[in-house]
């Protein structure tokens, strides 16, 4: 008993040690601390992963100076399709990966987003002027953002019991449901086929964008020239998004709420009984996700110009939830793997065969269009035989001790029976 | 249907008439129990009995068809089994439900989940007061881990601990929820001695540190005897018996329960052997049953009756 006791002691001495210390590092800015955990997880700081990722981020903003430089536009817009693909991923990443529900509904929440921010668009254009049209794109991206949630929070409500198959298979119809119904231009909303904006309107500039285009140029010799051009500029957009999307999601995902998505996926039951309100978290895990999907469907829109329905098939939702299977459920980095892999993949290679097989090209081109899919099924059933776990498993979330190596290690497997438990029949 | 008003008489849990229905089978059937604070009680029974269905009971998994649980008070029915950790009612698996794929950290620190309350906003922006929440989960769930004697295990994954360490780690994750009741479901099931003895002292030190009451299931009868301070024994969803461990140690109805009706003549004769041999009384000419040579009953000097069930023997045979 008196060992216990010590050790107790000891231990809390330990913790108030690390309070002192706490309070000292606590005067760092706020923001640092929001974006800390991008590069550096629990504590486990690698100078060499920090040196990576630097590298990474200076090489994605370097990339469209050089397309752009060299000519290749479509390849930068094929790259903005990829940076859309690999939001709307996180997002889904959120419902699948961390909470673990099946969702092949993904589409529902790109296309809310889209049209959201497209319908919008025009009369907040035209409430701000001219001299305020910068702000119509934040402001209906955020907008979009919210409708998103709230659809995701609406879909929430009769999924909250089901599971499994059974819930792949309602959010499968949802997603046809949303489609189908933009088709059928409810309310005189969505144009129908037709897409939006309607003759005669065009959504705003986004912001700085005619300032930029204006103003940011240069040559260098006879090859390279370089003008920030509508693909540049929603190639910025799209990455600072993803940035952003990436420091939020591992936010969440590092926290009490992540937690409880994470004991919800592991086993339900217990979750429950140890305090978690499943319902809570499948509906903020539906919500969050579906954001995203919002936030990368006004990008979408006003990277385009305005929307039809076709993009917002199931066959993409799908492609959605390849990226997430195959990068790896639940990680980050898989997800951006996975996002790369499957749509950079064929884009890649159709650009290729464009600019650099001449003749053959064309025929290459629409092999590739056509093919893309089987190579994408047999990626999947590659990964599902050998690779279950994605690209990039999820790794396990470790944890700098506050206690442990303070406490005398001796003192305490002396006070703690059995410590090392051995044995144990491990039946 | 036939809702019984009960009327709290101050037990942190009281459990009337608690019955619960699977189509024709009451797996708990009216039901009477009380757990007075501070205490370890335990449910014993055979497999089948329905002791880990009236924990589902307890802890808001099923809501009773019929009568009715109080903790402190408050009826459990139909409440959430959140809610119900939330008023202070934890609880561990029969068959272990860690969350496997999480670091045993991480386990307890879901414990803290129901103790703590940052959201969405703090998540997303880390606030200062979530990032001091989520400091105080963690220094709390270290000193959970400490306290079971898990802590050097923090930041292995969960599924990859020895069997009795997971065990403890139902155990540690339970207490991080601060429950005044904890129900442990066959805490020692495939446990070896020393384990099992190693348990025992933790769960004395569950009572006498932590002032938790514990309510136990248990089929390891050493472990219950020694633990133990009231006992109640569930047969086919019917309370059998209830009583202070010597009183359902020699208790006819719960060795016919665990042992059949044979069992219990086997049990008349080895006593009878015992004090034979004693010499307390005469030789008896009518020859012994024959059960009594290979029977499953094993009884010290004392005239301690050592009950072996299914389970028992299996942990025996693989130890």
């Amino acid at each position: 008993m008196t060992n216990t006791k010590n050790t107790s002691n000891n231990t809390t001495a330990a913790y108030e040690d690390q309070a002192v210390k706490g309070k000292a590092s606590s005067a760092e800015a706020i923001f640092g601390n929001i974006a800390k955990p991008m590069f550096s997880r629990g504590g486990n700081k690698s100078p060499l992963k920090t040196a990576l990722t630097a590298l990474l981020l200076v090489f994605l903003f370097a990339l469209p100076i050089y397309l752009q430089g060299m000519g290749e536009a479509l390849l930068l817009a094929a790259l903005v399709g990829i940076g859309l693909y690999v939001i709307l991923a996180l997002g889904l990443n959120i419902v699948v990966g961390y909470a673990g529900m099946l969702d092949f509904g993904r589409m529902a929440f790109y296309a809310v987003g889209t049209y959201a921010a497209i319908i919008l668009a025009i009369p907040l254009a035209n409430l701000l002027g001219d001299s305020l049209e910068g702000l119509v794109f934040p402001l209906v991206m955020v907008a979009a953002g919210l409708i998103a949630a709230f659809v995701g929070w609406l879909l929430s409500l009769p999924v909250m019991r089901l599971r499994g198959d059974y819930l792949a298979i309602v959010t499968l119809g949802f997603g046809e449901i949303v489609r189908i119904t933009i088709q059928n231009n409810p309310f005189g909303l969505t144009n129908g086929l037709l897409g939006l904006p309607d003759r005669g309107n065009v959504l705003a500039s986004p912001p700085f964008f005619d300032w930029l285009r204006d103003n940011v140029y240069w040559a260098l010799g006879n090859d390279f020239f370089f003008t920030m051009t509508r693909n540049v500029y929603w190639y910025y957009m799209v990455l600072i998004m993803l940035i952003v999307a990436i420091i939020v999601v591992r936010n969440q995902d590092n926290s009490r709420l992540g937690r409880s998505w994470a004991a919800m996926r592991e086993d339900e039951v217990a979750a429950s009984a140890m305090g978690v309100n499943v319902t809570k978290a499948k509906t903020w895990a539906f919500v969050l996700g579906a954001f995203w999907g919002g936030i990368a469907g006004a990008c979408f829109g006003f990277f385009l110009g305005g929307i039809s329905p076709e993009p917002f098939s199931f066959l993409n939702s799908v492609i959605v939830l390849a990226i997430v299977v195959i990068g790896g459920m639940g990680s980050i980095p898989g997800v951006l793997v996975g996002g790369v892999l499957i749509m950079g993949f064929p884009e890649l290679v159709r650009w290729f065969a464009m600019n650099h097989l001449g003749q053959a090209g064309g025929d290459i081109q629409s092999m590739v269009a056509n093919f893309r899919n089987l190579f994408l099924g047999l990626l999947m059933v590659v990964m599902m035989a050998v690779r279950t776990e994605g690209i990039i498993p999820m790794k396990p979330k470790f944890h700098k001790l506050f206690g442990k190596g303070k406490s005398d290690k001796g003192d305490h497997t002396d006070a703690v029976v059995g410590a090392a438990p051995k044995g144990g029949a491990g039946s | 249907m036939n809702k019984v008003v009960a009327e709290h008489q101050g037990y942190l849990m009281q459990a009337t008439n608690a019955t619960i229905q699977f189509g024709g089978l009451r797996a708990v059937d009216s039901v009477n129990m009380n757990i007075e604070a501070g205490t370890i009680v335990a449910l014993i029974g055979p497999n089948g009995a329905g002791k880990t269905t009236f924990f589902n009971l307890l802890t808001g998994i099923y809501t009773p068809t019929e009568g009715e649980i109080l903790f402190e008070g408050r009826s459990v029915s139909g409440k959430k089994t959140h809610v119900i950790a939330d008023w202070g009612i934890s609880r561990t698996f029969q068959n272990i439900r860690l969350f496997k794929e999480m670091t045993v950290l991480e386990n307890v620190m879901v414990g803290r989940h129901v103790r703590t309350k940052s959201g969405f906003f703090g998540a997303t922006f880390r606030t200062p007061s979530f990032r001091r929440e989520e400091k105080q989960i963690q220094e709390d769930a270290e000193r959970w881990l400490e306290f079971v004697g898990l802590i050097e295990y923090a930041n292995d994954l969960a599924s990859n601990l020895p069997y009795g360490a997971q065990r403890r780690l139902e155990i540690a994750r339970a207490l991080a929820t601060e429950p005044k009741l904890i129900c442990l479901d066959e805490p020692a099931a495939g446990m070896n001695e020393s384990e099992s003895a190693d348990l025992d002292d933790l769960i004395l030190r569950i009572r006498d540190e932590l002032n938790i009451t514990v309510f136990l299931i248990e089929h390891d009868m050493k472990v219950v005897m020694n633990l133990a301070e009231y006992i109640y024994v569930l047969d086919f969803g019917k309370l059998i018996a209830e009583g202070l461990p010597a009183e359902i140690q020699s208790n006819p109805a719960v060795i016919e329960a665990y042992l059949g009706q044979d069992m219990e003549a086997a049990i008349k004769a080895k006593r009878r052997a015992l004090l034979e041999a004693r010499g307390e009384i005469a030789p008896e000419t009518t020859p012994k049953p024959e059960a009594a040579a290979k029977d499953p009953v094993m009884m010290d000097s004392d005239g301690v009756v050592m009950v072996a069930t299914e389970d028992n023997k299996e942990k025996n045979d693989a130890a």
